[in-house]
């Protein structure tokens, strides 16, 4: 955990953690070490709600090229679905 | 060896006994901390080991339950007891990360909190030292610039001498200028390999502790980078670890002193 490079934005949606499913306020996105996966960095994503305790998380750490192709089938997921006329707010 | 018909620990052995105690920390908060302590009974110095970013976690228990094998009284403070009482470590670290790290005035506090509990054991010979490993590293040098002891153990800490990126939500400032309010030996572990700190500012440490006439002793492992001591990461790396284990047990051994017999 030593490059600290941290973008966090507000979330809007839900999550499954320890204790269930809550509501989600934010998301922490950074690219440090991992606790559990192989690689020596990896991208990290944790959906959070600070309000319930650092325990309301949902953790994820991801190889960098798995990262990225989310990341790349998370637009192309949406924009494909607005394309079907499905409404999308952005 | 456990004898086998009184289940008595005999004294010659290297047991210990480990488990989950409370400490006065900064501002007399109660914090939790792990203590290790042999078995033998004559008197001996105490090391507070400091956790690393990821947290108050197992890596560092076993760490700690080492420094008693080793012949020393040993006590993790959870640096992160007050923002995450209870929760798992990766979830107590994920939210101390996010807040920008632990405050340096509190760390201080904390430390001091756990090196009297040290030195008020019955086995303590009085003397006690500071280890500490990633972001306690730094921590453990700010420590021995802040507070009488007696060693201390710099591992990779970073932002000694380097200040963080500006987009850093780390709120942690480089330390240098307290060089000359050292108050015991150093010995600083580096990687060849690691930019965080990067050998210059090993460099840079070493020429700032001597131009203070304080004792300063480093190695820089070629082949190895950061977080060469942890074991369960690809980081890992052998020659400089075991190196680095025998160079800390004789250097706390010549500072602190151990229990032998």
């Amino acid at each position: 955990m030593c490059t600290y490079l941290t973008e966090t934005l507000a979330a809007d949606g839900s999550g499954k953690g320890r204790d269930g499913w809550f509501r989600l306020s934010q998301v922490s996105v950074y690219y440090d070490h991992p606790v559990h996966a192989s690689p020596e960095h990896t991208l990290n994503i944790d959906f959070l709600d600070p309000a319930r305790g650092p325990s309301a998380r949902v953790a994820v750490e991801l190889a960098a090229p798995t990262a990225r192709r989310l990341a790349e089938a998370i637009l192309q997921t949406l924009d494909g679905a607005a394309a079907e006329g499905i409404e999308v707010p952005r | 060896m456990i004898d086998p018909h009184h289940h008595a620990v005999l004294s010659s052995d290297d047991g210990i006994v480990a488990g989950t105690v409370e400490i006065d920390g900064a501002g007399g908060d109660r914090l939790e901390a792990y203590l290790a302590r042999p078995v033998r009974p004559d008197a001996r110095g105490g090391v507070v080991v400091i956790h690393h970013l990821p947290g108050y976690d197992a890596a560092t228990k076993e760490i700690t339950r080492r420094f008693a094998v080793l012949g020393f009284d040993a006590l993790c403070p959870n640096l992160y007891s007050r923002e995450a009482p209870g929760a798992d470590p990766d979830d107590a670290a994920a939210a101390v990360r996010a807040r920008g790290g632990v405050p340096d005035d509190r760390l201080v506090g904390d430390v001091a909190g756990a090196a009297e509990h040290l030195r008020d054991l019955p086995s303590s010979n009085g003397r006690v030292g500071v280890i500490g490993y990633c972001s306690g590293g730094r921590h453990a040098f700010l420590a021995a610039c802040s507070l009488q002891l007696d060693a201390a153990v710099d591992c990779y800490g970073a932002y000694v001498v380097e200040t963080p990126a500006p987009e850093s939500p780390l709120r942690a400032q480089p330390l240098l200028g307290l060089a000359d309010q050292l108050s015991c030996p150093l010995l600083g572990l580096f990687g060849a390999d690691d930019q965080h700190p990067d050998p210059a500012a090993v460099e840079q440490l070493v020429q700032a502790l001597r131009a203070a006439d304080k004792p300063v002793e480093t190695v820089v492992y070629d082949g190895a980078g950061h977080a060469f001591f942890a074991t369960d990461r690809p980081s890992y790396r052998p020659h400089a670890a075991v190196d680095g284990w025998q160079r800390i047990s004789s250097f706390f051994g010549e500072h602190l002193g151990r229990a032998v017999s």
